[in-house]
């Protein structure tokens, strides 16, 4: 089998992989206390490392503008250009591409050593359905976690510039988040931060295939958790192009 | 070839009847037209060289591969053709030792025990914790409810993984090398409890291993893999005259070859 065959089949099993994801989410009996598990592991567990991002993200960008807008004796316009940045692009995208790191390659990780050391074969064998109760669980909570983290960074941005800037200009924290609120309309923000849902979808689905999949002892494990975080990666900065101009379509506003 | 009646069982029904299987991995051939049948409430060993199909024989039996040819037969019904619902019931009356013991390593010795419990009954969460803490205590880790599976030496992970196996007091228990890493005394109390399961619980036993030691301790019936064959089947006196100078060799071998 040459390598593009191969890559085609990879994207097969990856296709119907995603496909019984679906399916299953929706097929009772639902694992919720799995779910909620997975939710307070995914979510809660990235919430210090998506704050701490956001807050040095938000103080880059904010220095960054300050210096641009600075030539044209724009800089009250600096937390507006910061909201709309952080909110329609960097926000969504950096936390994407946080949670691909440390949640693809926990799953990846975490299914493969599963995989390997045969408690996937032992939760069958108890009469679990071993699909539903490690893959849709973990799929599921990346998705409703996704936009949840996005709102905590776009905020922890906003709050990082807020303190570059006051520390630099003196700016009050009510004029600073009122300024930059005040241009921000709704398909600004929902359209981006949904969008993370499939962010979601495609770091829960790629790294549960892999790790789901995993062969070869303690290589395969260490090969699928690699393969989650660089697969999951570039996923999804390809998904972002592909829904930016969805939304730019429905939303023909949002570009302006 | 006789079928002993051991421990009071009513064998005129077979527990499992694996008839004309075949199963490949890609172009490796692991069992061809493979065929024998385990009678109800006996302990049936599975002897064979290394990579012969043995494990793979055992997850064949509890449906976590599907034979590319033949039919496992699973208290009379064939579970190759059987729905994922339908076998998950089928197995809630199966136990599975896995070689590594398999536990959850994410949860603790306790909770693995009382994960099938919570699983698939209704009891109390009180009630729940006292029946693994007491199956914990028969298997001499009555201390470790609240261990992690990583904590534990081989042997006590064994024994947990048979408390998890026992705790929906299954009819058809399957235990993939028991002594695998183990010294001959642990393995030894393994095979105790093994043989007192069969007799208390009256349950039927399928045992892979190539431990001759404890195969001769455990077993009524004993089936030899050879090239994904079956080579002979019988007794252990049986099998100590076979034909087959491989099965006899194995026989005579302190540990299996």
């Amino acid at each position: 089998m040459t390598s593009a065959e191969e890559a085609i089949e990879w994207f097969g099993g990856l296709s119907l992989f995603a496909g019984q994801v679906l399916r299953d989410a929706f097929r009772r009996p639902f694992e919720f206390t799995e779910f909620l598990r997975q939710v307070f592991e995914i979510g809660w567990r990235s919430a210090p490392l998506i704050v701490l991002s956001g807050l040095a993200v938000g103080a880059v960008l904010s220095m960054h503008t300050r210096s641009t807008l600075e030539r044209f004796g724009a800089e009250s316009m600096i937390p507006t250009a910061l909201a709309f940045a952080l909110v329609k692009e960097t926000g969504p995208l950096v936390t994407g591409l946080l949670i691909s790191g440390r949640v693809g390659a926990g799953i990846g990780a975490e299914l493969g050593g599963m995989r390997v050391t045969e408690q996937i074969d032992a939760l069958e064998s108890l009469a679990v359905d071993s699909f539903k109760y490690l893959v849709v669980t973990r799929v599921a909570a990346a998705v409703v976690c996704l936009p949840l983290l996005t709102v905590l960074m776009n905020f922890s941005g906003l709050l990082g510039g807020f303190f570059a800037e006051a520390a630099i200009s003196g700016a009050s924290f009510a004029f600073y988040f009122q300024t930059a609120f005040s241009s921000l309309a709704f398909s600004d923000y929902i359209p981006p931060t949904l969008k993370t849902m499939v962010f979601g979808f495609l770091i829960g689905s790629t790294s549960s295939y892999l790790g789901y999949n995993a062969t070869g002892g303690a290589e395969g494990v260490g090969r699928a958790s690699t393969q989650s975080v660089v697969l999951s990666s570039i996923f999804l900065i390809v998904a972002n192009v592909i829904l930016v101009k969805g939304i730019f379509f429905l939303y023909p506003g949002s570009g302006s | 070839m006789s079928v002993p009646i051991h421990r009071g069982q009513d064998v005129s029904q077979p527990a499992i009847v694996v008839e004309s299987v075949s199963k490949s991995f890609g172009s490796r051939t692991v069992l061809n037209d493979f065929s024998f049948t385990v009678p109800a409430g006996t302990t049936f060993v599975l002897l064979g060289r290394s990579g012969t199909g043995k494990s793979v024989t055992l997850k064949l039996i509890c449906g976590l591969i599907k034979p590319d040819a033949g039919t496992v037969t699973v208290n009379g019904a064939d579970i190759t053709k059987l729905e994922s619902r339908e076998l998950a019931e089928t197995r809630k009356h199966m136990g599975f030792l896995f070689q590594s013991a398999a536990l959850f390593d994410s949860i603790s010795v306790g909770e693995n025990v009382a994960f099938p419990l919570r699983r698939h009954t209704k009891k109390a969460d009180a009630e729940i914790r006292d029946q693994a803490q007491a199956l914990l205590e028969k298997l001499g880790l009555g201390k470790e409810y609240d261990s992690m599976p990583g904590d534990l030496s081989g042997g006590m992970r064994k024994r947990a993984g048979i408390a998890r196996a026992l705790a929906v007091d299954p009819s058809i228990l399957l235990v993939d090398e028991p002594s695998a890493g183990l010294d001959p005394i642990t393995s030894r109390e393994i095979d105790e409890l093994l043989i007192e399961i069969g007799a208390n619980r009256q349950a039927t036993l399928v045992v892979v291993t190539h431990n001759m030691p404890s195969a001769r301790r455990i077993a009524d019936q004993m089936a030899f893999l050879d090239e994904g064959r079956l080579l002979a089947q019988g007794t252990v006196e049986e099998m100590e005259r076979s034909e087959h100078q491989l099965v006899r060799d194995f026989m005579k071998a302190p540990q299996g070859g």
